[in-house]
């Protein structure tokens, strides 16, 4: 559901090898900062484009500038109290709900796929190039091909003619809407949860499947006693994604609707607070706030669900 | 771990912070901030770049043409364009430093107050405005910034030969007649009677251009600025939106406005599936363009006005397309006002695009000949409020020119949101009464 799963690295559960042998400091001498030159480089790249755009960001949201002219002055906390007293301005997140509805089917879809091409399944990579294919695809060029495909007369609509459902307006109707784009969300991120589900689940000894097979567990008892536990990390880690994403969408309802029709996220408020409107102070705010909801939703997440290491033996 | 979810979460807002751009100090303290037409072609020299929209001209070479051509009169001037697809995108970021181009068209996010900041001033308006028009679009206390290349009127594109397969061969005077006319076009013809391009969002912004065209009146853009309510009943903004809203709500458009094509509605209108849109007169010649193309009669396609009459007159608003400006830093002015002064009076683009020129007492383009010859009057609207307007605009977040108020207006029209026209208007004069008491 999120787009910046991309940036996520995974480490399974299980081996996570400390590399620092007794005494080597000592032997190294002066080339002590040999790593942090390594580092360099990422942490510019992550200086450059994170943290100072995001320091940037806060400072405008305590002044009024426009987003063009050279003078801004400092307003203090003006913009955070016009977005507190505006309350239309979160009534989008309701859209957001349709999102998190669509990332749960989409982690249970993910796992289902994950379990099963798991298995000895008759040509599982090619399945799992297929399932994953559609998040290599450029964001634009998904909005553009489910334009087609929703078109009324399009693609969906021939096909559930051959079953006898009427032609819907798939974007069209206020109702609908948000449910085709959820949609087109959970078919563009499904497989990039299964490819993290699949890489946490060959970690699982495959000793503990032979033991369970003897003591006469099926397939679903495998999943239920030791696959899901075995991955709950990745599970959860997913889950905080799929709600941060859910909150933060942007990408498929811009292109293919520019928010319009009911289907405004706060992210495409935001960039039109900024851009249209010129409110480049208020738009940083609601940008700060988001984050702000984000970290606090995070952390509520992580303190019911903790993260323990999972010892499967 | 800890540390990669405040990294993810710190990415999530990333679409945001494109907002990021760094400002950079404006003002210019060495070189002066004018940029007067030079006397003498002969003294001007140097090398300067031109930021255009017109990607299609840069690539078809006419753009290198016309430099040739100026060449012939001022020998010393390098001219080098530069096309940019995303303009008004691009430039803005631009505009945060010093470097964008020496000759360029104003983009439309730039507030007027703050054309002093960006762009060299060009003479004063009371000498300016006789040879050109549009002069106080883009005037800052009795100062020029941009002069306009050309202007466009406003006014319904339609497939001729549809409308006449229906039955009409005058044009509508009153909005209730435009939706006789367009029921009368569903029941007799296929065709869609009205297409909103709902989907691009742009060509549908072309309604907040309408302004001024029901009333005839030059001074329906200043007016705003000294009304809480534009959509009071009998107001411009009142009878544009309603006959909007009037045409979506009975059924008279496309059946799924959110699956509309720009590039493939000039075929669908050129081929008379569609019958009429609210453009300029700009997409005329596309509009013919693309029945070339599609080997239907370019002749088919003609253009209306808003269907209102002031004294048994139609009217049609004459707006300023770009603005063209000199950039405050460039450090060869003279050069880029020639170029600027020679490209608007000279090198024929605005005849060849079969536009408005901005120079006074240029004939008007044949595509307009229609409008001459049936007596409708060329309101050239007033701006001398714009500034405040603009403000307005801004802070009530009506957005009159941007593509979420028509849109808005078609949704509850369609009913794909809830509320009715009286609503849609009250709430429109609610925001713009606000903008007014905080911006304006």
């Amino acid at each position: 559901m999120s787009t910046t799963q991309e940036s996520v690295v995974i480490a399974p559960s299980g081996h996570t090898g400390h590399a620092s042998p007794g005494g080597s400091r000592k032997r190294l001498g002066p080339r002590w900062f040999t790593p942090w030159l390594y580092l360099l480089a990422p942490l510019a790249l992550l200086a450059a484009f994170t943290y100072l755009p995001l320091a940037d960001m806060v400072s405008y949201s305590f002044t009024d500038w426009d987003g063009l002219s050279p003078f801004s002055s400092f307003v203090g906390t003006k913009n955070y109290l016009d977005l507190f007293t505006r309350p239309e301005l979160f009534q989008v997140f309701e859209v957001s709900l349709f999102y998190l509805v669509g990332s749960v089917v989409q982690i249970g879809a993910a796992l289902y796929f994950a379990t099963v091409l798991s298995f000895k399944t008759r040509l599982r990579n090619l399945f799992k190039g297929i399932l994953f294919f559609p998040y290599l695809i450029n964001g634009v060029a998904v909005g553009f091909v489910f334009l087609y495909f929703f078109q009324p007369g399009g693609t969906l609509d021939t096909v559930l003619h051959w079953f006898g459902v009427g032609p819907h307006l798939w974007l069209g109707d206020p109702d609908l809407v948000n449910v085709s784009l959820a949609g087109v969300s959970v078919w563009r991120f499904m497989g990039l949860n299964m490819v993290l589900f699949i890489g946490a689940i060959q970690s699982i000894p495959p000793a503990l499947y032979e033991a369970a097979e003897l003591d006469g567990a099926n397939r679903w008892q495998q999943f239920r006693y030791i696959i899901a536990p075995g991955i709950r990390p990745i599970i959860s880690l997913s889950a905080i994604l799929a709600v941060s994403g859910s909150l933060a969408v942007f990408e498929i309802p811009f292109i293919m609707t520019g928010g319009s029709n009911n289907s405004e996220t706060f992210v495409i408020q935001t960039i039109k607070l900024a851009f249209t409107f010129n409110k480049t102070g208020l738009a940083s705010a609601a940008a700060v706030v988001l984050l702000l909801i984000v970290l606090a939703l995070t952390w509520v997440q992580r303190t019911l669900v903790p993260d323990e290491r999972v010892e499967l033996t | 771990m800890q540390r990669i979810m405040l990294t993810t979460a710190l990415a999530t807002t990333g679409a945001l912070l494109a907002l990021s751009v760094t400002a950079c100090a404006g003002g210019d303290a060495g070189s002066s901030n004018a940029a007067p037409s030079p006397a003498d072609p002969a003294q001007v020299s140097g090398a300067i770049t031109v930021l255009t929209n017109r990607t299609d001209q840069v690539q078809d070479g006419t753009l290198d043409g016309y430099a040739k051509r100026f060449n012939q009169i001022y020998p010393n001037v390098t001219v080098k364009f530069q096309g940019l697809t995303d303009y008004e995108g691009d430039v803005k970021i631009r505009l945060n430093s010093d470097n964008y181009g020496d000759v360029l068209s104003i983009p439309n996010s730039v507030p007027l107050k703050q054309y002093p900041t960006f762009f060299a001033a060009l003479g004063p308006v009371a000498e300016l405005s006789k040879t050109y028009d549009f002069t106080d679009h883009g005037t800052v206390n009795g100062t020029v910034y941009g002069i306009a290349n050309i202007g466009t009127a406003n006014g319904f594109v339609y497939n001729k030969a549809v409308w006449q397969q229906a039955g009409i061969t005058d044009w509508p005077a009153t909005p209730q007649r435009f939706q006789d006319d367009l029921r009368a076009i569903k029941d007799k013809t296929g065709a869609t009677p009205y297409y909103t391009n709902y989907h691009d969002g742009w060509p549908l912004t072309n309604w907040g251009n309408a302004l001024g065209s029901p009333s005839c009146d030059p001074a329906a853009n200043d007016k705003l600025a000294d009304t809480d309510q534009p959509w009071a009943p009998g107001q411009d903004l009142n009878t544009v939106d309603t006959l909007l809203y009037d045409v979506v709500h009975g059924k008279l458009t496309e059946a799924d406005p959110n699956t509309t094509n720009w590039e493939n509605s000039k075929s669908l209108i050129a081929t008379g599936k569609v019958a009429t849109m609210w453009l300029g007169s700009w997409a005329v010649v596309q509009m013919r363009e693309a029945a070339k193309k599609a080997g239907a009669n370019p002749d088919d396609i003609g253009f209306m006005p808003f269907p209102a009459q002031q004294g048994g007159q139609f009217c049609s608003v004459v707006r300023p397309d770009y603005q063209y400006a000199v950039n405050v830093h460039s450090p060869n002015k003279a050069a880029a006002r020639a170029w600027l002064d020679w490209y608007i009076t000279k090198s024929g683009d605005a005849q060849a695009t079969l536009s408005i020129s901005s120079v006074k007492g240029t004939p008007l383009p044949s595509s307009l000949t229609p409008f001459q010859t049936a007596g409708v009057r060329f309101v050239q609207l007033s701006y001398a409020k714009n500034a405040q307007v603009d403000e307005i605009d801004k802070a009530s977040e009506v957005g009159l020119n941007a593509q979420d108020y028509p849109q808005h207006i078609v949704d509850v029209a369609r009913g794909a949101a809830p509320g009715d026209l009286n609503s849609v208007l009250a709430q429109l004069n609610e925001k713009w009464a606000k903008g007014r008491s905080i911006g304006g």
